[in-house]
């Protein structure tokens, strides 16, 4: 045998080897999972961290690069990425409009196959699941999920002399004269930011026109000009009128709103179920602990919605386009009963029925049960409709506040914006 | 012997005129190579992103996938009818102006004031009046937030100390004045940065020179119109040019003060990029908004260049 020829069999050998080897190999091939989630709060980054490292413990081939991005800079870093056609393996999103139209781009993975049957079933927030599809199709699910509800200072009422807390429209007109009267900011608004002002409006619509109407303008079969719409600024302006907000509102952030709640300077706020941290973090005092109690926004006498419909959103993952099986292995991982309950005692409001039961606080428990009951689930519009709308709608009621438009112009300037965007 | 100097002499000195084509190719070839990679750094982050700029400002695009739905020049048709973008111009405007009218003579004056001359502490005042201009944009904003704030804010409690029964004033809140409120603030943090430039320019201006004019008879206000501020033009033409597109360009400040607001009352040409090109995904829109913004700032530059400091540039020749 020449040299060469016994180096050409040593050769096959490796190559053959090789072969033999590489099947093996890949089914270990690392996967990295880059996670991008907007929970910059220390202990919910390092339960984050926690989940993954146990899921990493679970399947040593994946490693996760994790970005923590404060909400504004993951929006606007998300669109960059989104523009440049390479989205993150999972990501937060709030489902509706916008994780919509990532989905219509291409940008998302369809996961609805590996959803379907008992992952599917163990979610309580059936509504809030529904807004992560489309035509049969899922790109992620929730997480977290409640309810835009009336968080009021039970000291102050009562200070006030108010015994009940106000079901319809017009006893809660009369409630925030009484608070006026006692010499109590009736309630926190820091419209600066815009969007804590829209509840009132969005709220009022769905009062006044429900589902249908709703629905209606969307579809385009109706329009955000109509009746209930042009109405819920009626009543809007009615209450505005009554000047019953935090002076210079209109130059306050909702970081002053959550303060004033938070140190017991104003008698309520309409705002969703993150509130109480916040109300906490945001005042010196700490915030105001058991006298914080919870109603759903008030009935408006002769509307059409249904008093139970509830206004809310909350956070989910979306898988996206590239994504590896092991990312949804991971979503599910973060879904099951067992994280959620100990996601729940740190900040979570469980999407899963299983885990339901970690929920302590009276407050949450009413606002879990408002989620779940409600007939029609109404996403925040600014998610649920393309971003530019949700845009024009913040904006328009800001207006509204500020005195510059009339209920009819808001409604006018959000069909203009629908007639641009939807069809 | 003769002969053959005459023949080679002629051959080894180049004419005059192959003389001056062989350096000015070399100059020009030593330009060249020299500015390349200053070039393509220029061509690949500036002149590219404002040509695609121009490109992406003729469709309706959000952002997302390349832009298809090509609409001519309607997105320029539509920013001149917009109200909002107009009284947007007119708010630059009002900012621009009010820093000409008032920031700059008052960083002139303070200048004067603790630039030289013999005003006790003037080191440490000077120091203090620089102070603002080093905090970042983000960091001056955040403290005015707090400073504006309509009841804990320190200029209501300063203003309710002095003045007996004074109203709280939502500085920021209030339509009519937040305008003002936000000019203030843009005063407070660039005023410092003009100083420093005319306390530079102020050294430069040899001190015999007034004091000719001071034994020739002029009293101080004389010296300062006939003799200081002359010698100090082409400083004040410099800081004319960047205080005017710097209020044009001013973001940051406004952003977090007020996100243009209260509906749209403090709304620049900047914000309104923002607002509506970014936060409503119109980047087609949004990029009419910069073609805009850029040629405004453009021609502006050339402009005051050519004619206004064409003289500070001739003197430097």
């Amino acid at each position: 045998m020449s040299y060469s020829k016994r180096f050409a069999y040593v050769l096959i050998a490796l190559a053959l080897l090789a072969l033999a080897v590489a099947p093996v190999a890949q089914a270990q091939s690392p996967v990295v999972i880059t996670w991008w989630h907007i929970n910059t709060d220390e202990t919910q980054a390092a339960f984050w961290q926690t989940i993954a490292d146990e899921f990493v413990a679970a399947n040593p081939n994946v490693k996760f690069e994790i970005v923590v991005l404060e909400n504004e800079a993951f929006k606007s870093r998300l669109v960059t990425v989104m523009q440049a056609g390479d989205p993150p393996d999972l990501f937060q999103s709030w489902g509706g409009g916008v994780l919509w139209q990532y989905a219509e781009a291409g940008l998302v993975k369809n996961i609805a196959a590996e959803l379907e049957g008992e992952w599917r079933d163990s979610f309580s927030a059936q509504a809030a699941l529904e807004l992560y599809g489309r035509n049969g199709e899922y790109y992620g699910v929730p997480w977290t999920w409640g309810a835009v509800g009336m968080f009021y200072n039970k000291a102050l009422f009562a200070q006030a002399g108010i015994e009940k807390t106000p079901e319809t429209w017009t006893e809660f007109i009369e409630v925030v004269k009484t608070l006026k009267a006692a010499g109590i900011t009736p309630i926190a608004l820091g419209e600066r930011d815009k969007w804590p002002g829209h509840f009132w409006w969005v709220y009022l619509a769905i009062r006044l026109g429900g589902e249908e109407a709703f629905l209606a303008a969307y579809n385009r079969s109706g329009g955000f000009d109509a009746e209930p719409f042009v109405k819920a600024g009626e009543y809007l302006k009615e209450l505005i009128d009554l000047e019953p907000f935090l002076d210079g509102y209109l130059g306050l952030g909702y970081g002053d709103q959550a303060a004033a709640m938070g140190d017991g300077n104003a008698a309520l706020e309409l705002m969703g179920q993150w509130s109480p941290a916040v109300q906490a973090g945001s005042s010196q005092s700490g915030g105001i602990g058991e006298d914080l109690g919870w109603f759903p926004f008030p009935v408006v006498e002769g509307g059409a919605g249904n008093p139970n419909d509830v206004l809310g959103g909350g956070d989910g993952f979306a898988v996206g386009a590239k994504a590896e099986p092991e990312v949804v292995e991971f979503l599910k991982y973060i879904t099951s009963p067992d994280v959620q309950r100990r996601a729940a005692a740190i900040w979570v409001v469980p999407t899963v029925a299983a885990a339901e039961d970690a929920l302590t606080d009276p407050v949450m428990q009413t606002i879990v049960k408002a989620r779940n009951e409600a007939p029609y689930f109404q996403l925040y519009y600014d998610q649920f409709l393309p971003p530019a709308m949700g845009q024009v709608v913040n904006d328009s009621v800001e207006a509204l506040f500020a005195g510059v438009f009339s209920p009819a112009e808001v409604a006018a300037a959000i069909e203009a914006a629908a007639q641009s965007e939807l069809e | 012997m003769s002969t053959i100097r005459f023949r080679v002499l002629p051959r080894t000195v180049p004419s005059v005129a192959d003389e001056t084509f062989i350096r000015t190719r070399n100059k020009w070839l030593t330009i060249g190579l020299l500015a390349l990679p200053g070039m393509i750094i220029f061509l690949v982050f500036f002149l590219m992103p404002i040509s695609q700029s121009g490109y992406y400002s003729l469709f309706k695009w959000n952002g997302f996938g390349p832009p298809t739905d090509f609409r001519g020049f309607s997105n320029y048709v539509d920013l001149v009818n917009d109200s909002i973008f107009i009284r947007s111009i007119g708010h630059s405007l009002i900012l621009m102006s009010s820093s000409l009218v008032i920031q700059l003579p008052l960083a002139l004056g303070l200048a004067l004031l603790v630039g030289r001359g013999k005003l006790f502490g003037r080191q440490i005042f000077r120091a203090i009046l620089f102070v603002p201009y080093v905090f970042s944009e983000v960091i001056t904003a955040l403290i005015w937030l707090y400073v504006l704030h309509p009841n804990l804010g320190l200029m209501n409690k300063v203003f309710d100390a002095i003045i007996p029964n004074f109203k709280f004033i939502p500085w920021l809140a209030d339509r009519n004045i937040a305008l003002y409120a936000i000019f203030l603030v843009l005063t407070w943090k660039f005023f410092g940065f003009y100083m420093i430039l005319y306390m530079a320019g102020l050294q430069s201006i040899p001190k015999d020179l007034e004091e000719a004019g001071r034994i020739d008879g002029c009293n101080e206000v004389q010296v300062l119109r006939f003799i200081t501020i002359p010698l100090l033009g082409s400083t004040i033409r410099l800081t004319i040019f960047l205080s005017v597109l710097g209020s044009f360009q001013q973001f940051v400040i406004i952003w977090i003060l007020t996100q243009g607001g209260p509906v749209n009352a403090t709304s620049t040409i900047a914000t309104y990029l923002f607002k509506y090109g970014i936060q409503r995904f119109a980047l087609g829109y949004g990029s009419a908004v910069a073609v805009v913004l850029f040629c405004i700032t453009l021609f502006f530059s050339i402009g005051y260049q050519r004619i206004v400091m064409r003289q500070d540039y001739a003197l430097r020749d």
